[in-house]
């Protein structure tokens, strides 16, 4: 029988608190994944089963020091909270306290307390505070806090049992008041209150504070709360600054008593310290870094083949079975040219994300990440960007779209912004089917100083060229953006820990299904859209091109599939996208490209890397196992009917792939910058200043080469 | 006023100091929340690469932050 009950708590508590460790713990494979409402911060909602009849679902709030956001990774925190208060939901908050940082930690507790929410404070990393020497006595700060404390090790799961048990049995206190938000600022906490019909001070006075940010907010009290402040001359960043030194002092008379601290802290504590001095050296730090990194690329691109090639496999398999089954027709073929082929493309590229993204979680989970941030700041800097840019710079190698979602913790909105621009010229997952064809088109197969290959040198090329894109278009956007707006790098060094493979491995999942919703729906319907351009066309054309083309094939003597594919190809020609790829053939011209590759172009919006199946068709080459080898094949003994030497030679090649590094050739990464940055704006100059270059760089490398 | 008043940013690794105010209000809000409180001693504990940022240990945890804003904690004589 299922539970009846459910009740709803939230995780609420300062970054590396271990938060996420607790969730995991208290939810396990229970999670989803949604977005906050009118904000595509991600909702991680799981559920826990606290008794037999009682479950509650808990949401995973991002991690913050105060109810004061400063990113948009926090202003979730209070938009939540606000909506929660207005609501009467939720029936918990369960506030993490990392106990090595007892001090800090408690600002957001008592802030969170003083809102009226009933409270479970749970205290983690109490053998981290013991390793530094602090004694806490639980029972004085129960006594004190008048909330029910519970001890846990999120890292191993202790005391988990004993918080499910807070949250099936709660202890109702009287709302704590740890502050007088009246006393701070009389006039307008009242009015306020007066105004919202509400009766809690704090919430009063944090919207004082914050009303203009705040999405739950109509504009109506939006325009009310200004009078307000405006009327009593409110002081935010003053009132703000007392506020928190009132708490503070409250703080320190709370634990003056519940913890004893050592005089000089011990060597254990200092461990952290002494690794740093390594990692973040100047000669050591950098050269692992490096290491670090190209251990990485090399897992993306030599691991990830085998589960790639099984995908592959799978889908082919899927698709000849439902060709088998269900009789030839539109149908058919929009199941398994649209649909099936379109969620290959989709699931083809799980494996490097799902391995990118693992290694990226371990790095956070020990506490790299910051040092690698910590030590690349200056040299971001100079380009416009933060050091909290690399992350995303380095997901971007993966897909582009999780790697947009992480610039979220940049709190300076321009060098996010930069970030965000960026990131697509970083070379993602898609394009590596395209460099593949490409280099295997034009580039022998030539040793270089006896142990590197002249493909897998240009390949490495590539990666570089996109990158030093990234780069150099930061520069750009940095000297034509102006902002008076503060960049905080105000951030905490975490100790390192062992990562909890638990924990890397949600993680894992979570980036995947971000990937597979954001990014494959959109792959999907633009693969299905495409099909249907590919497929039909002006009603008469085609049906004279099929007939012509049976004709054709019939006096050469064809074979049954070398027919087929004969009239496929001719098919795409007169299609709806035959008439875009010559249509723009006139634009293209001057890059050397044909109609032909214009339709690989369009195309290739799904995803780049349909560029390969859509040459294929082009072709005439049908579905075969191998299909990029034969691709290569057919390409090269492609004639330039002009001159009747081969038609991709150097110059077209290069040009090609010149092209692919830097074109804007994805539409779910547009849809993610549209999200994330709020208008159309900036998508629509990312796709334009991308094309631009790409074309540039195009036209001079074929002129250049011709 | 014949003495410069020293900050965060001027300190060495390893040399300790008393925060006792900021010159920058937006900025102390931030330090203010981390528990970088007027009162509170802090020690620079080592410099990134190229001298920038800098880390520094207050209230029991490593701190990082960039010079221009750790110029803005001051301390006491």
């Amino acid at each position: 029988m299922a539970p009846s009950t459910l009740l709803k708590a939230a995780l609420i508590g300062n970054p590396n608190s271990g938060k996420t460790s607790l969730f995991n713990q208290l939810t396990g494979l229970n999670q989803k994944i949604g977005n906050f409402p009118g904000v595509t911060v991600d909702k991680k909602t799981g559920i826990s089963k606290l008794t037999s009849s009682l479950q509650a679902e808990i949401v995973d709030l991002p991690g913050t020091y105060s109810l004061y956001p400063k990113s948009a990774d926090e202003q979730v925190v209070m938009d939540y909270l606000f909506d929660a208060f207005l609501k009467g939901a939720p029936d918990f908050l369960i506030v993490v306290i990392d106990a090595s940082t007892l001090e800090r930690n408690l600002l957001l507790f008592t802030q969170v307390r003083d809102l009226g929410f009933p409270v479970v404070l749970a205290l983690n990393m109490l053998d981290l505070a013991e390793r530094d020497g602090k004694k806490i006595d639980i029972n004085k700060l129960i006594g004190k806090l008048n909330v029910p404390v519970v001890p846990v090790n999120a890292r191993t799961g202790e005391g988990i049992e004993q918080i499910k048990f807070a949250m099936a049995c709660p202890v109702h206190n009287p709302p704590e008041r740890y502050l007088k938000p009246s006393e701070l600022s009389p006039g307008v906490v009242s009015a306020i209150k007066e105004h919202m019909k509400m009766d809690n001070d704090y919430m009063a006075l944090l919207l004082a504070h914050q009303y203009e940010g705040m999405l739950s907010l109509s504009e109506y009290d939006k325009a009310a709360i200004h009078a307000i402040v405006k009327d009593n001359q409110f002081q935010s960043t003053s009132t703000q600054s007392s506020e928190t030194l009132k708490r503070y002092d409250l703080i320190r008379g709370i634990i003056k008593d519940t913890i004893s601290t050592p005089v000089v802290s011990s060597d254990k504590a200092r461990w952290s310290e002494r690794i740093d001095k390594i990692l973040t050296h100047k000669v050591y730090g950098f050269a692992l870094f490096f290491v670090v990194l190209f251990v990485m690329f090399q897992a993306i691109f030599a691991w990830a083949q085998y589960p790639m090639d099984l995908i592959d496999g799978l889908m082919s398999f899927l698709k000849n079975i439902v060709k088998d089954i269900l009789p030839p027709g539109s149908l058919t073929d929009l199941l398994t040219e649209g649909l099936i082929a379109g969620l290959g493309g989709v699931l083809i590229f799980i494996p490097q994300i799902a391995i990118l993204f693992g290694f990226i979680a371990v790095l956070e989970e020990t506490g790299y990440m910051s040092r690698v941030m910590y030590i690349m700041d200056k040299v971001m800097r100079q380009f416009g960007l933060s050091g909290k840019s690399v992350v995303p710079l380095i997901s971007g190698v993966a897909c582009a779209v999780p790697a947009i979602m992480a610039t979220r913790s940049i709190d300076n909105w321009k060098e996010r912004l930069i970030t965000i621009f960026v990131t697509p010229f970083m070379s993602c997952s898609a394009r590596i089917p395209v460099y593949t064809v490409l280099i295997a088109l034009v580039i022998p197969q030539k040793p270089i100083l006896g142990v590197f290959n002249l493909q897998g040198v240009v390949m490495m090329g590539l990666y570089l060229l996109g990158f030093i894109a990234a780069i150099l278009s930061a520069l750009v956007l940095h000297w034509i953006l102006r902002s008076k707006e503060r960049g905080y790098f105000i951030m905490e060094l975490p100790t390192y820990k062992m990562p909890r493979w638990k924990n890397v491995g949600l993680a894992i999942i979570e980036k995947v299904k971000t990937f597979v919703f954001e990014a494959g729906k959109v792959i999907l319907a633009i693969s299905i859209v495409l099909w249907v351009l590919a497929t039909y066309g002006p009603k008469k054309g085609m049906e004279e091109t099929t007939q012509a083309a049976e004709q054709e094939a019939k006096v050469k003597h064809y074979t049954p599939s070398e027919t087929e594919n004969f009239i496929a190809s001719k098919k795409l020609e007169a299609s709806y996208a035959g008439h875009f790829g010559k249509l723009i053939e006139p634009t293209i011209k001057p890059l050397g490209f044909d109609w032909k590759i214009g339709i690989a172009l369009i195309t290739s919006f799904a995803a780049r890397e349909v560029f390969i199946g859509t040459m294929a068709t082009i072709y005439s080459i049908g579905d075969q196992a191998e299909e990029s080898e034969t691709v290569v094949q057919k390409m090269r003994s492609e004639k330039d009917p002009e001159t009747g030497q081969a038609f991709y030679n150097v110059a077209r090649s290069l040009s090609l792939l010149v092209f692919y590094v830097f074109a804007m050739q994805c539409m779910s990464t547009l849809a993610v910058v549209y999200r994330e940055t709020k208008s159309w704006k900036w998508p629509i100059i990312q796709f334009m200043f991308m094309t631009a270059v790409a074309y540039l760089s195009s036209f001079a490398v074929y002129s250049f080469f011709k | 006023m014949g003495k410069v008043q020293k900050s965060v940013a001027d300190l060495k690794p390893g040399e300790k100091g008393t925060v006792c105010c900021f010159k920058d209000e937006i900025m102390s809000l931030k330090f203010l929340e981390m528990g970088c409180l007027p009162g509170s001693e802090v020690e620079l504990s080592h410099k990134a690469p190229f001298g920038d940022p800098i880390c520094i240990r207050v209230g029991g945890y490593a701190l990082s932050m960039r010079l221009r804003e750790a110029a803005t904690i001051m301390l006491m004589d």
